[in-house]
């Protein structure tokens, strides 16, 4: 269920501002790829690109290809919800739905979506998704209660049931970790740990131990300058990268020595 | 050593003391005195308010009985002990509900135009009518629902729904703003999450923004109805004056609450003569006012009503 991701000459934009620049990589099925950079180098613009989130944003737009599984996302007859209800997301902040309740928010992929759901086939698709999720022992007393109760961490992984409940092919994930306390994090990796198998995982993360304990490979920007594009500098294995990596940039950036 | 205040200040450091207590004197004088001004201003505000309130209920009170809210003018003549305000408040009820009922969609649909898609020189130019529609003077409105329907059914034309028209057109511009400025309150990032979920735009919209800011959307309607409620002139103009009960939005004149104050008030003393036992001089006033009461409790009631609504819609917050 898995399919791998192929950027071909990806350039990103704002309306005529050149975000990211010339990006090639391949994304492959069933790993979890890092994306490290400091601000403001377009990973998680690129990232968006790969749901089709990008466009949301007025007058965003988008160059080259992304293919998955060979079928290019940006092709004119391929639905954008469509995309984005194969590859889901997980937000900087959580974002639970204030007005619904936890076990809500799990079902919210399929209710919003007006589709008919049974009662028994929900329940069990709440708790098999908040189970993946490492919550249900959690939160399964009070599955009435609004999202919005729950602390930070538990908010991100109600956030990680809602994108997996609607089954996508790959999790995306804007630093999911960047609000929350270290143990909060450490649930939150030790969970992507458990969706490696099954999903195909991009991960935006500004904390580098995070890339290197949870990535398989992991691929480095930087940005020449204010107003100028990101560039995709590397990427390579991610334990490869935090060794031995090829580019000067790479080194100075995983050392400490700038950014 | 002790310190004096005769010391010069510059002299020596000041202590912990000083510098905790006596900084920036001025400041908090300025803050007191601010204080004492904008609570004056509240009550300063609040002074017509009360008197309104009061002076309202004092006299409305004289003739509110059930029977007065339960008869209408039919029959009624002189200065007789009768009459009541059924009709009016009858009429008030279905021409302010089928106003709600045109204005509510057009003003919200144009609210979520202008708030989730709107761009460029048409949603500029949408934006400033609505706010040139705002300043609309309602006799004006009244004249323009006149003209409208005298256009298919002729001159002369009185009926309730013109008076309904006359009256979305004050409300929908207040309803496009207060639902625009309750739609942009919607966090970006709960649409997002949506769109993640591979949820389509339209429904995003209706069970997302609009599901998260239904509560404020029917605080701003509320408002818009307590707006035009106790519009008089346009009314007077298109739905007329009548004594009995109309409940026919479509056919023939309605009266309504505050064309009946109007009504009723411009009819002034009664003259009574003296041997008549039942005659009572100021019964035109006494029912005006009792209109007026009448009127103010509608739409405390709708108020109320609209605050359970708007509490049971409201996001939850945590524990």
């Amino acid at each position: 269920m898995a399919q791998r991701i192929d950027l071909k000459d990806l350039n990103v934009y704002y309306g005529s501002f050149l975000a990211v620049a010339d990006v090639s990589m391949t994304i492959e099925p069933r790993s979890v790829t890092a994306f490290i950079g400091p601000s403001g180098c377009g990973k998680s613009t690129l990232l968006r690109t790969l749901n089709r989130m990008h466009e949301v944003i007025p007058g965003a737009r988008v160059g080259g290809t992304v293919e998955m599984d060979g079928v290019d996302l940006y092709g004119s007859d391929v639905d954008a919800v469509a995309v984005r209800r194969q590859i889901g997301m997980v937000f900087q902040r959580p974002n639970p739905f204030p007005t619904m309740s936890i076990a809500e928010n799990v079902l919210a992929g399929v209710r919003l979506n007006n589709s008919r759901i049974g009662k028994d086939e929900a329940s069990e698709l709440v708790e098999r998704s908040l189970q993946g999720a490492n919550l249900w022992n959690e939160v399964k007393d009070r599955l009435d209660r609004p999202g919005s109760s729950l602390s930070g961490g538990q908010q991100q992984r109600l956030c990680i049931a809602r994108a997996i409940a609607v089954k996508p092919q790959v999790l995306l994930m804007d630093e999911p970790c960047s609000a929350l306390d270290p143990i909060s994090t450490l649930a939150i990796e030790d969970l992507i740990a458990d969706l490696r198998s099954e999903y195909t995982i991009v991960i935006v993360t500004h904390n580098m131990q995070q890339a290197a304990r949870v990535s398989d490979r992991t691929g480095f920007f930087n940005i020449a300058g204010t107003g100028k594009p990101g560039k995709l500098i590397e990427m390579d294995d991610t334990r490869t990268m935090f060794s031995t990596p090829s580019e000067q940039a790479t080194e100075d950036y995983i050392s400490g020595r700038f950014g | 050593m002790t310190t004096t205040p005769t010391q010069p200040r510059a002299a020596r450091r000041p202590t912990t003391r000083d510098l905790l207590t006596r900084a920036d004197p001025r400041r908090r004088w300025t803050d007191r005195i601010m204080h004492v001004v904008i609570t004056s201003a509240f009550l300063v505000a609040l002074v017509p308010l009360v008197s309104v309130i009061w002076t309202v209920v004092s006299n409305g009170v004289v003739r509110m009985s059930p029977y007065f809210l339960s008869v209408s003018m039919r029959g009624v003549y002189g200065g007789i002990d009768a009459g009541g305000i059924y009709h009016a408040i009858l009429g008030t009820l279905l021409i302010t509900g089928l106003a709600t009922l045109i204005s509510v969609p057009v003003g919200l649909m144009t609210a979520i135009y202008l708030v989730e898609y709107g761009r460029g020189p048409l949603a500029r130019a949408v934006t400033f009518f609505v706010d040139v529609m705002t300043g609309i003077p309602s006799i004006v409105a009244g004249l323009f629902a006149y003209s409208l329907f005298a256009l298919f059914l002729g001159p002369g034309v009185r009926l309730g729904a013109v008076g309904s028209v006359a009256l979305s057109v004050l409300m929908i511009p207040v309803v496009v703003r207060s639902s625009e400025e309750m739609l942009r309150l919607v966090p970006n990032e709960l649409r997002e999450a949506s769109y993640a979920l591979g949820v389509p735009k339209w429904l995003t919209i209706i069970k997302v923004v609009l599901r998260t800011s239904v509560a404020g959307i029917i605080t701003g309607v509320m408002l818009s109805v307590a707006r035009v409620i106790g519009e008089t002139a346009p009314l007077l103009i298109v739905a007329g004056v009548i004594d009995s009960i109309n409940t026919n939005l479509f056919e023939g004149r309605m009266m309504t609450l505050p064309v009946y104050v109007f009504r009723q008030y411009s009819q002034g003393l009664v003259p009574c003569s003296p041997e008549a036992v039942d005659c009572i001089a100021t019964i035109n006033y006494d029912r005006a006012w009792g209109a007026a009461l009448a009127l103010i409790v509608i739409v405390m009631l709708l108020n109320l009503v609209a605050r359970l609504i708007a509490r049971y819609f409201a996001p939850k917050t945590g524990h």
